[in-house]
């Protein structure tokens, strides 16, 4: 069968149909009104919002269903600009829409490639002015230029340099020394074995020296917990073990994944959870990946008693606390 | 006639000094093309608006400083304690500055709004293959501002310094830190040290308020511009052609429509604010890096970022003394690259695969392009699943379920689900196209029954209108591309496996449903 396909043929632009509001003047009046009374409650908003800005008090509540209590100036500020906005708008569309010419209009399209001439003596144009500049044969200015634009858009970067220090080793560093004292956070006051009950966990920080200030920095890498548990229900190597006392176990609270603070402890099962992305580690066996995305298990701290009984660190971290790094090497 | 005569004289003396008569005459009287999904990327421009002006007021009372200092306001809870002087100063904007809590929440509200708009925006533009030549180079712009509205919204909603915001920061800070090599010294540049230090509020509020909108400024306005000089596209429909476009003039018709439209947009977000609280920072406190609040959630526009990182597994090497982290490099920048990276490039994938390189004025019926449609519900269906899982922990504890095997379910999902996704849309569209063949030809159902003389009931189609018949016919229904795999000698032709490979996909692009022709309809005829 070879027959020619034939599409269909587009029929062209409908009649336009009037609107009501084109041919009936009562309902053109109509539309008119109707526009101006959704101005004027633009205007009651607006008044509204004023009245709200002056005369509620800031610290008033209201109880309203669904929303609950709420400060009543906010809400009403808010309710005001609403009714003043929105109004306006709704008088706008309704007013193009009723009462502006509703014709529709056809305009043309121009093709985007100009016109053949046009192109080709752009192009010539293009092509003269660069052999004028003669890059191609003054190879020497070619190569020098290269260079020295390229040096120059370094020098933004060399600038930005001092945005920040070198991180050197401090990423694998934190405050923790031999014989740091463990302090309870909030508190700051040091405890004893006896403090902690089994099954209770506490958020300690290392111990201050005098002059010293604790900053956010330090915080982000010495946040330690301390868990409590039932010595006989760890499953840790020997060395490990040596770094617990009383069934008492540290570890960075610092996710090993992203740097969360690790802070959902489960007593029933002793997991810790992160709640950013839901790493769960297992506390009797040294703090093991059981699931999601971390990768590595909290970093455990070695600790013991001094001689008045206090908790203190054995050694500092064996480790770098907290997200991995490219420079990390275990 | 006063207005008639004011008018006049305003455009007189405006082209006396200007000389524009001929350039705005073109200009106020410009056709756009009416349709309400074309208002989606309006309600991103207005949203911006709302924003920078929100903006404004909210910088003449922040503080962008992390100075510590001890809180005395108006919120009783929090009094006495240690705070930056950015979170003291979001307590002040929201307790003690009238109307303070309203711009915060109608701030906040935009953006989220702002976002929204872009993404369906962009769905509007890629189902409809509003991108095609010549608009590629506006589609790369809105992905750029798509990005960059991410960005902005992240530092935007960081600036508080609260405990939400600070976790939020904390992990950019872990995904930097994460990049092989220079990594940690990325971190230590943009935080100027240690994290979480005490840069990087100022920092990222001079970005936040200054470099970014300052883009976002100048690549509005080149999205609009090209807009405006390539002239809107417009549905196919009856008089409507790939050489025309039908619609009403910017004078008056769309200066009332789109300027009252920013009003309504404004009236709503106003109205979200007033009664739908956003981001209490006053409930989650300070930051510290030692605390934190369970069933952390970034803004949406972010979820599907977290849930990436979420649903990824415990991937680490360690190699000669390095370690990469895998569980942050894969779903925190590389997929993420792959996603945006195909984006920006889609106009050209598709054209390369279907060889068309004329320029398309007329939006395609998403059916029409069954390829491209299955393609996008692929795309969305992967969001989807990623943006559920950065919530996770919400489903678990709102449906009883066990977090360890939503995110297992996940994992396998995220591989298996979209492919399907892809085929049922695929087919969904071809049966829509077989709908428009039958309705072209038999006509509509009326759900009338005739008894014929034989005793037999038959349904009695109404034939459609002919302008009905025209939109479901009008579209091109291109061959697939050809490429000898080797020439007449019958030696292999070069790049004879991409050519092959680019065959195949051409092939599965144009399949369809043959669009009826009048000879078909005459052919029904005579039965």
């Amino acid at each position: 069968m070879s027959k020619q396909i034939e599409p269909f043929s587009d029929p062209g632009l409908p009649e336009h149909i009037h609107r009501k509001t084109d041919t009936d003047p009562f309902l053109e009046k109509k539309a008119e009104r109707q526009v101006a009374i959704l101005f004027l409650i633009s205007a009651v908003g607006t008044v509204l919002f004023i009245a709200a800005y002056i005369a509620i008090p800031s610290d008033q509540f209201i109880f309203l269903p669904a929303l609950g209590s709420t400060n009543a100036q906010q809400l009403f500020l808010g309710l005001g600009l609403t009714i003043a906005t929105l109004f306006i708008g709704l008088g706008a569309v309704h007013w193009a829409k009723a009462l502006m010419p509703d014709t529709e209009v056809i305009a043309e399209r121009h093709e985007f490639r100009s016109e053949e001439i046009d192109r080709k003596d752009f192009i010539d144009t293009v092509k003269t002015q660069a052999s004028a500049s003669g890059l191609g044969r003054r190879s020497a200015i070619k190569k020098s230029l290269g260079l020295s634009l390229g040096l120059v858009s370094l020098s933004p970067l060399l600038l930005l340099r001092d945005l920040g220090p070198l991180p050197k080793k401090s990423l694998e560093q934190t405050s923790w020394k031999t014989g740091t004292r463990l302090v309870t956070d909030p508190g700051n006051q040091p405890i004893k074995a006896s403090d902690l009950e089994v099954g209770a966990v506490a958020q300690v920080l290392p111990e201050l020296q005098p002059e010293e200030e604790r900053t956010l920095n330090n915080i982000a890498k010495d946040a330690v917990l301390l868990i409590r548990i039932r010595p006989e229900e760890f499953q840790l190597s020997p060395e490990r073990l040596s770094w617990t006392h009383e069934g008492i176990i540290a570890f960075s609270k610092i996710c090993t994944h992203m740097g969360c603070a690790v802070a959902l402890y489960e007593q029933q099962t002793k997991h810790l959870l992160c709640p950013c992305h839901q790493s769960t580690f297992d506390v009797p066996r040294a703090a093991k990946v059981l699931f999601g995305p971390a990768a590595r298990p909290l970093p455990q701290l070695a600790i013991t008693v001094d001689s008045e009984g206090y908790l203190i660190a054995q050694k500092p971290f064996t480790e770098a606390v907290g997200p991995s790094f490219w420079e990390r090497s275990s | 006639m006063s207005v008639e005569k004011k008018a006049g004289a305003l455009a007189n003396y405006v082209d006396e000094r200007t000389g524009a008569a001929k350039w705005l005459k073109k200009n106020l009287t410009k056709v756009f093309p009416d349709h309400w999904s074309f208002m989606l990327g309006e309600i991103a421009l207005y949203s911006f608006i709302i924003l920078l002006l929100t903006g404004v007021f909210l910088t003449f009372w922040f503080d962008p400083s992390q100075r510590e200092v001890l809180y005395q306001g108006g919120y009783q809870p929090l009094s006495g304690i240690k705070m930056s002087a950015a979170y003291a100063s979001t307590l002040n904007i929201s307790f003690d500055i009238r109307g303070g809590l309203l711009m915060r929440q109608i701030h906040h509200w935009a953006a989220l709004l702002f976002m929204a708009a872009i993404v369906a925006h962009l769905m509007r533009v890629f189902f409809t293959g509003a991108f095609r030549k010549p608009r590629e180079f506006n589609w790369i712009i809105g992905i750029g501002l798509l990005t960059l509205g991410i960005v902005e919204g992240f530092l935007g909603y960081s600036l508080p310094d609260d405990l939400l915001s600070g976790t939020g920061i904390r992990i950019a800070e872990a995904i930097l830190q994460a990049i092989p090599v220079v990594g940690s010294y990325l971190a230590f540049f943009a935080f100027g040290g240690p994290f979480p230090g005490e840069l990087f509020i100022p920092r990222i509020f001079t970005v936040h308020v200054l470099l970014l909108p300052g883009i976002f400024l100048a690549l509005i306005t080149a999205h609009l511009m090209l807009v405006w000089y390539q002239k809107h596209t417009q549905y196919p429909g009856p008089g409507r052609t790939e050489k025309n476009v039908v619609g009403y003039p910017l004078m008056p018709v769309y200066m009332a429509k789109a300027g009252g439209f920013f009003f309504i947009v404004f009236g709503v977000t106003a109205f979200l604010a007033a009664v739908a609280s956003i981001n209490p920072i006053w409930l989650y406190g300070p930051y510290t890096p030692a605390q934190i609040s369970a069933g952390s959630q970034p803004d949406w526009y972010m979820g599907w970022l977290d849930g990436l990182v979420r649903m990824s597994p415990p991937l680490e090497s360690h190699l000669f003394g390095h370690t990469i982290s895998w569980n942050i490099l894969i779903p925190g920048l590389i997929v993420p690259g792959i996603l945006f990276t195909g984006m920006a490039l889609y106009p050209f994938i598709e054209s390369w695969l279907t060889g068309d390189k004329k320029e398309h004025h007329l939006l395609d019926r998403p059916r029409n392009a069954p390829n491209r449609t299955a393609l996008g519900a692929m795309s969305l269906t992967f969001i989807l699943i990623t943006l559920l899982v950065g919530g996770n922990d919400l489903l678990a504890t709102h449906f009883a379920l066990s977090i360890n095997d939503i995110t297992w379910a996940s994992r396998f999902a995220i591989f298996t689900v979209p492919p399907i996704a892809f085929v049922i849309t695929k087919r969904l569209c071809l049966s829509l196209q077989r709908h428009d063949r039958e309705l072209v030809l038999h006509g509509r159902e009326t759900g009338r029954l005739q008894l014929m003389p034989n005793g037999e009931f038959v349904e009695v189609h109404e034939p459609i209108s002919t302008a009905k018949a025209w939109i479901l016919t009008q579209h091109e229904q291109p061959a697939a591309l050809e490429f000898p795999t080797e020439d007449s000698h019958g030696v292999r032709a070069p790049k004879g496996a991409l050519n092959k490979l680019r065959a195949r996909m051409s092939r599965a692009a144009v399949e369809q449903v043959a669009k009826p022709t009048i000879q078909d309809a005459k052919e029904i005829e005579h039965h």
